[in-house]
């Protein structure tokens, strides 16, 4: 078969531009460590979160804030149509250090998405959603469900404040 | 008949006389050639474009919403408009209008008629009804006295719960182009009854192989809805898994997004060149991107998930490096519509380095509309391939980027070039000539201004992080940081922008409800449908290439590696656990 030179040269360069591409996304994903959502978070029933049977599940805990030795854990319970905690009062984390959330929902699928950044995931019914930040400034972040949810969806928000350690309350452990 | 030019391809064998000298009028166009056809391929792209006139009034009521411009709906309404816009341009403004496209397409390049009068009847049936009770089930969402609703957008994510009918609608959609397919299978059967030894012609192998790709990418969504929410939403099972389902819907909304491009891939591979003046580079590297799609296009859908939970990294990492290998058949496309038309503007005597560009024919909107797509769709693809970017995704996904994205993907590169494309096709397709022909030249540039607006503006507000999907995107405890520009400044782009595609969407529609009413049947048409040869043609390529069962069955293959294991791990835990109870309860 016949191809032109150029073509030839195209795709030449075309291949070898998406090796690079899947070079410097594997490295950037084993590399640096950016932290991704996978299937750590393990899985609940949604039912056993819309009851509040918190103690039900291995994987998941009442929702708040918590200062273990292995580092800050933060449950968040997305629902139509708040954060808990986020929404109500902050989610207040301290800088410097690694944080670990773990967010699922009851009832119907939602985002959690800090503005701007690159804290996202999808927050679905029966999955865990588990992911680890560290902040390194102070400052606040909102919150923004990203994820149609029903028609109160756009009124779904919060806020992370990120607090020096010194100023950390901690929580339960 | 197709072969009688005596070369094996069969493509080159049209001779349509427009117009004879003498006023006799031996016409030999699509619809006096193939009367029934035409009319089968004109019902689908009438209504394709009636989805299309709503679809593009929803879509301004939204870009004057969101960015509070004008409000005449509440903002609960909102996602009644927004679901209603999804379903009416995504899928039944392509699914009509590539069935149009591919039956003129396939009917023209195999020189035979559909076989069965009763199987067409059948599948446009089908899809018709389907669009009715799907559209019916969403605009009752508007109404508080009809008890049925479908505000769940175009994604219809369980536990998310619709009206069964708009299940069963996007069904019959579904199982209708279906039969649409088979249809154009049966036809290529007639036509290698005839012609045992002969390459497929490109245009047949173009259809053949977009719809394998379908038939194995849209079997997802349909068992989805067929075993999962029909009979969920029904009541007679209480609960579906959230994940299982919607890891169903992507493993057809990635393949989907080609299903709506490749029509118009088959619009720049055979008819663009000859638009410009030219003709094809190369008729064996058009069918390596072909066969290269139906390989590739269905394992990449994770690539939709990078941030759901409860998948594996690793799955995601898989359908990352597919997705990027299914960046080249777009590169090949790109080299060879601009060598193409580079080509055309030097046989009609241009020279020069870049001046050929300016000698193209930017007057005639059949033209500069396929082209403005292609330039628009190079600027798509730079954008996809941040949202390809595993961990680059984190940072736009769910934003107003994505809408950004892809309205010059679908929203552009298909919508633009099925508009141009019809500038040139309706008259095939009526007998009729084009009328309001000055409104139809400015109409591609109207278009593509507004897209330049609205979508450079969605892209930058993504990057600030502004959500996609929101009637209110401004919130009490949120601030968006605008990286480049300002918030105000990109409000005002997208409702300037909007207000532009609603135009362009009117103007479009006034030069074909004008042609359908004002032209006179046998009139002159001032185009022709005849496909020139390609520079070089299938005879120099391996037969392989046409062996449709290898490529499907590799396909299948692929499909396998990707989605085995995946699949199994979520079902493993129960097919319908863990379970939700749908919503509204
Ligand atoms: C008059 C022209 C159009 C305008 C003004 C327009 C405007 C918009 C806007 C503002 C959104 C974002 C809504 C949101 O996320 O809150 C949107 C979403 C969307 N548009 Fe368009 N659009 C137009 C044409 C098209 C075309 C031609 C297509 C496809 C062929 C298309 C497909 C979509 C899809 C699939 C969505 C996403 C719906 C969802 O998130 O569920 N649009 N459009
Ligand atoms: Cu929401
Ligand atoms: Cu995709």
């Amino acid at each position: 078969m016949h191809v032109h030179r150029f073509e030839r040269l195209w795709f030449g360069a075309s291949l070898v531009l998406i090796v690079a591409f899947i070079g410097t996304i594997i490295y950037g994903a084993v590399g640096p460590g950016i932290a991704m959502v996978d299937d750590s978070g393990g899985t609940v029933e949604p039912s056993v979160i819309a009851d509040g049977e918190y103690e039900q599940a291995d994987n998941f805990r009442e929702p708040g804030v918590y200062d273990t030795e292995d580092g800050v854990d933060v449950y968040v319970v997305a629902r139509q149509y708040f954060f808990q905690p986020g929404t109500s009062e902050p989610i207040r984390v301290p800088a410097g250090e690694e944080i670990s959330f773990h967010v699922t929902s009851p009832d119907v699928t939602h985002g959690f998405n800090l503005a701007g950044t690159n804290v996202n995931t999808m927050v679905i019914p029966g999955q865990v959603a588990e992911f680890s930040v560290t902040f390194e400034e102070t400052g606040e972040h909102g919150i923004v469900c990203h994820e149609y949810c029903g028609d109160g969806h756009h009124t779904m928000e919060g806020q992370v404040v990120v607090v020096e350690q010194s100023e950390f309350e901690g929580g339960e452990n | 008949m197709a072969t009688e030019h005596g070369s094996e391809t069969g493509f080159e064998t049209e001779q349509e006389f427009v117009e004879t000298e003498d006023g006799t009028r031996r016409r030999l166009a699509f619809v006096d050639r193939f009367p029934e056809a035409a009319r089968t391929a004109r019902i689908c792209l009438w209504i394709a474009f009636a989805a299309f006139g709503v679809g593009a009034l929803f879509g301004l009521i939204q870009a004057l919403h969101r960015t509070n411009t004008l409000r005449i709906i509440s903002s609960a309404d909102y996602y009644t408009i927004l679901t209603g816009h999804g379903v009416l341009l995504a899928l039944v403004f392509t699914t009509f209008g590539i069935a149009g496209l591919f039956h003129w397409a396939n009917t023209r390049s195999l020189g035979v008629s559909p076989t069965s009068r009763r199987l067409t009847q059948g599948w446009l049936w089908t899809m018709s009804i389907g669009t009715l009770l799907a559209a019916g089930t969403i605009v009752a969402g508007l109404f508080d006295w009809i008890p049925a609703s479908a505000d769940v957008l175009y994604t219809f994510y369980a536990p998310l719960e619709a009206h069964p009918l708009f299940y069963v609608g996007a069904a019959l959609l579904i199982v209708g182009s279906w039969g649409a397919g088979l249809d154009w299978f049966l036809q290529y059967r007639e036509w290698r009854s005839h012609n045992p030894d002969a390459r497929i012609p490109l245009q047949s192998f173009m259809v053949m192989t977009t719809m394998l790709m379908w038939y194995l990418s849209s079997a997802g969504v349909a068992i989805e809805v067929v075993f999962f929410l029909i009979p969920w939403s029904l009541g007679l099972i209480s609960q579906v898994d959230p994940l299982l389902t919607r890891t169903l819907f992507w493993y057809f909304g990635h393949p989907v997004v080609y299903f709506w491009l490749l029509p118009a891939y088959v619009v720049w591979y055979t008819v663009l060149p000859k638009l410009s003046g030219g003709r094809l580079f190369s008729d064996p590297l058009a069918r390596v991107t072909f066969v290269l799609f139906l390989l590739l296009s269905t394992p990449v859908g994770f690539h939709h998930q990078y941030t759901d939970p409860g998948i594996a990294s690793g799955y995601k990492l898989v359908a990352m490096t597919n997705t990027m290998f299914l960046l080249l058949p777009s590169l090949l496309t790109l080299f060879t519509v601009v060598a193409s038309m580079e080509h055309g503007a030097r046989q009609q005597g241009s020279t020069g380095r870049l001046a050929w560009l300016k000698d193209l024919p930017w007057e005639r909107p059949e033209f500069s509309g396929i082209a403005l797509a292609g330039i628009m769709f190079a600027a798509g693809g730079f954008s996809g391939m941040i949202n390809a970017g595993m961990n680059i995704n984190y940072l736009i996904h769910n934003t107003l980027w994505v809408p950004g994205h892809f309205h010059l993907t679908v929203g552009t590169a298909y919508a633009l070039t099925l508009m141009a494309i019809a500038y040139w096709l309706v008259p095939q397709l009526t007998g009729k000539r084009l009328q309001f022909r000055g409104l139809a030249a400015v109409q591609p540039f109207v278009w593509f201004v507004g897209m330049v607006l609205m979508s450079n503006a969605m892209h930058r507000g993504g990057l600030a992080g502004i959500p996609r999907r929101t009637a209110e995107p401004q919130y009490d405890m949120v601030s968006f940081d605008a990286v480049v520009g300002t918030v105000g400044e990109m409000r005002l782009q997208i409702a300037i922008g909007g207000t532009l595609l609603f135009v362009g969407a009117v103007m479009f529609l006034a030069v074909m409800f004008g042609t359908w009413a004002l032209g006179k049947p046998n009139s002159r048409l001032r185009v022709n449908g005849t496909i020139p040869e390609p520079l070089s043609g299938p005879e120099e390529s391996p037969r392989v290439l046409d062996n449709l069962k290898l490529w499907t069955a590799i396909a299948i293959m692929l499909v396998l590696l990707a989605y085995g294991i995946p699949l199994y791990d979520m079902v493993a835990d129960g097919l319908l656990s863990p379970g939700s109870v749908p919503f509204p309860e």
